[in-house]
């Protein structure tokens, strides 16, 4: 589904690559944790991939199609669940959907039923028309989410889904994601959650520095790793326990 | 279209949600016009209708000094109080008790009788064909000067104006006082009226019109489109913090993710704040036709006018949009927007004639004036409101502010996909 070539990228003023020569293939219908530290390279991988930042050399496909020559195909394809949550807070969470629903070219009937069946499944439909503002973290995130697939992407891509959400949230989010990976979506996910990294996903890759430290099934990662026990064991083993500020 | 019609819906709710701004929008400019209407209408009829109060100094104690009592009384313009020294006067006017004095010299009247008495004696020796001679000897005489002490605090329009206004005081006095003398000289009947002191030369004030009445501009017909106009282009304030917010929301990366072009996404808020400018517009001329005759202000006329000034204010509207978003999408913070944008707009209303007519703008200013759209958008109103031009009269100028809008949309979206090109 994903093949990604020698990906790299450089910001402008900085001395080293954020992604350095990435090579990375992810089938359709994986979940792909994509681990690391902070700096690691994640989010920035995510940007490329979810056409927001411009690679400085490589290439990658997604469904066969490059993103230099079929860049709204691509948007159409895709969906990305950013950090932050991407809505505006004096719109209702309907209104909120109703547009970002748009920008895909969904509309009447059908887009409201989506957007119905959507907030009832994740728990907000009593809130339909309730402001963001008054919402708290988990209830945001949730419309974050909704808000990306919408169009029913076939590859959803998620910066850190669950940061700061309380755990039935969390469940709540989580099962959902579960239950889009079997309706055949595939997700890529980045998370500092590794026990949440290590129960979800099919395949984890822990990058560092740019590349790639290791890929593989939870599982066996933790079984090649010696005295591992969990996912946690083996990222500390690969990415050392130096702190890592950056400003 | 679709997402063109979702964007602009959204831009709706947006700007509708935030009532507070939506006052500030609406009220604000409101205010801001009836407050300069009522202070310049004010301004001026007091110059006319309240008496400044000045101080005089009678060294002279004549004809002379009498006669400038006399006219300053008729003027109606001042109440004279008198101060015994050129001292008293000048400390009065120093703390700002008066904004003028007047003092007038010691002999001056007695002086200029005999000046002037010379001067005609000296004339009519000369058409008298030996019968008088002329007189040898001249009594030499120091030029006679009238001190002016303004305050410091007083404006220079004001300055000009009284040294003018007592200038044409003292020469109307010398020349009586030269007409007397010819008077004294050729008759020994003074009820004689042997020449006409009435004025010769007289001005009427006419405003060229291309119909049969003439429209006097009051201050309504000046103030109205000039602060329209400012609170028009004040619109990329809220509109580049709207878009200053979508970044630091987040929905701006959104967007970007979304199959949705930056150009559709600009159009639903040209829309929209477009049409909050053209109600802005709708207001004004509300307050102008309704209100102001109501507290004492003149009517504002649209008359016949109303199509041509909406068509005006649409295309001002649009260039003061193109602004908005050429700004709101360069700016990264609203620390960056607000304060740029409010200066730019004062800027542009000093440099487009808000303020200062261009024409009394020194040569440069007036060049760089051609330059700015709130100058493009006064000429069309004026044109409009005073001047009575038709649609094809107005076309340069909307075409101008047209034009102004599809540039600063270009260079936002052309900016736009280089920063974020991909």
């Amino acid at each position: 589904m994903i093949q990604i070539n020698k990906l790299s990228k450089k910001y402008k003023g900085a001395d080293d690559f954020s992604v350095c020569d990435l090579d990375l293939a992810i089938d359709e219908g994986e979940i792909f944790g994509l681990l690391g530290p902070n700096g690691a390279g994640k989010t920035t991988l995510i940007s490329m991939l979810s056409s927001l930042l411009k690679p400085t050399s490589g290439h990658f496909t997604i469904d066969g199609l490059n993103y230099k020559e079929h860049k709204n195909q691509l948007k159409q394809l895709i969906g990305i669940v950013p950090q932050e949550y991407a809505l505006y807070p004096s719109l209702t969470a309907y209104e909120n959907l109703m547009y970002f629903g748009s920008m895909y070219g969904l509309k009447g009937q059908s887009l409201k039923n989506d957007i119905n069946a959507h907030l009832e499944t994740m728990g907000l439909s009593k809130f339909a028309h309730k402001k963001i503002k008054s919402f708290s973290g988990g209830m945001k995130r949730r419309i974050n989410l909704i808000s990306s697939i919408l169009h029913k992407p076939k590859v959803l891509f998620l910066d850190e889904p669950t940061v700061g959400v309380d755990v039935q949230s969390k469940n709540v989010i989580m099962a959902y994601l579960k239950e889009l990976n079997t309706l055949g979506t595939t997700i890529i996910y980045t998370s500092h959650h590794l026990n949440e990294a290590e129960q979800f996903c099919t395949r984890v890759g822990i990058i560092d520095h740019g590349t790639l430290v290791c890929i593989g099934k939870p599982k066996e990662l933790i079984a090649q790793e010696e005295n591992a026990e969990h996912l946690e064991e083996v990222f500390l083993a690969k990415t050392g326990k130096a702190l890592r500020d950056h400003a | 279209m679709h997402k063109l019609w979702a964007s602009t819906y959204k831009e709706f709710l947006l700007v509708t949600r935030d009532i507070g701004g939506l006052a500030v929008l609406f009220l604000m400019p409101l205010l801001l016009v009836i407050v300069i209407t009522t202070i310049q209408d004010n301004s001026f009829k007091s110059i006319k209708e309240t008496k400044l109060p000045i101080l005089l100094v009678d060294m002279d104690k004549g004809k002379v000094s009498e006669d400038i009592l006399k006219s300053l009384a008729d003027s109606k313009l001042f109440q004279v109080d008198m101060a015994a020294t050129d001292e008293e006067a000048k400390q009065q006017v120093l703390k700002g008790d008066y904004q003028l004095a007047i003092v007038i010299p010691e002999d001056l009247s007695s002086q200029l009788d005999i000046k002037i008495n010379e001067n005609v004696d000296g004339i009519l020796a000369k058409f008298s064909d030996g019968e008088e001679s002329i007189p040898e000897v001249k009594s030499k005489m120091e030029p006679k000067e009238v001190k002016l002490y303004f305050d410091p605090a007083t404006q220079q329009s004001f300055k000009s104006s009284v040294r003018s206004n007592i200038d044409k005081m003292i020469s109307k006095i010398e020349t009586e006082t030269i007409y007397k003398a010819f008077q004294a000289q050729l008759t020994d009947d003074p009820s004689e009226a042997i020449f006409e002191t009435e004025k010769f030369i007289t001005f009427t004030e006419i405003v060229p019109s291309k119909y049969k009445e003439a429209l006097i501009p009051n201050s309504t017909q000046h103030n109205i489109p000039a602060w329209t106009l400012f609170a028009i282009f004040f619109i990329i304030l809220p509109l580049a913090i709207n878009m200053v917010k979508e970044k630091n929301q987040g929905t701006f990366v959104r967007l970007r993710t979304n199959p949705v072009s930056y150009a559709t996404v600009l159009g639903g808020k040209t829309i929209v704040f477009l049409g909050v400018s053209l109600v802005q517009f709708a207001l004004m001329l509300a307050v102008g036709i309704f209100l102001f005759p109501l507290i004492g202000l003149p009517k504002l006329d649209v008359s016949g006018r109303l199509t041509l000034l909406f068509v005006v204010a649409f295309f001002a509207g649009l260039a003061a949009v193109g602004l908005g978003l050429l700004l709101g999408t360069i700016a990264k913070t609203q620390e960056q927007s607000a304060p740029f944008g409010a200066t730019f707009v004062v800027i542009l209303a000093a440099i487009g004639g808000v303020w200062v007519p261009v024409f009394a703008m020194p040569k440069f200013m007036q060049v760089l004036s051609n330059l700015s759209p709130m100058n493009w958008g006064l000429s069309a109103f004026y044109d409009v409101f005073l001047r009575n031009a038709t649609f094809i009269e107005l076309v340069p100028e909307i075409s101008l502010l047209l034009a102004f809008f599809v540039v600063t949309t270009l260079i936002a979206i052309i900016y736009n996909e280089r920063k974020n090109a991909v």
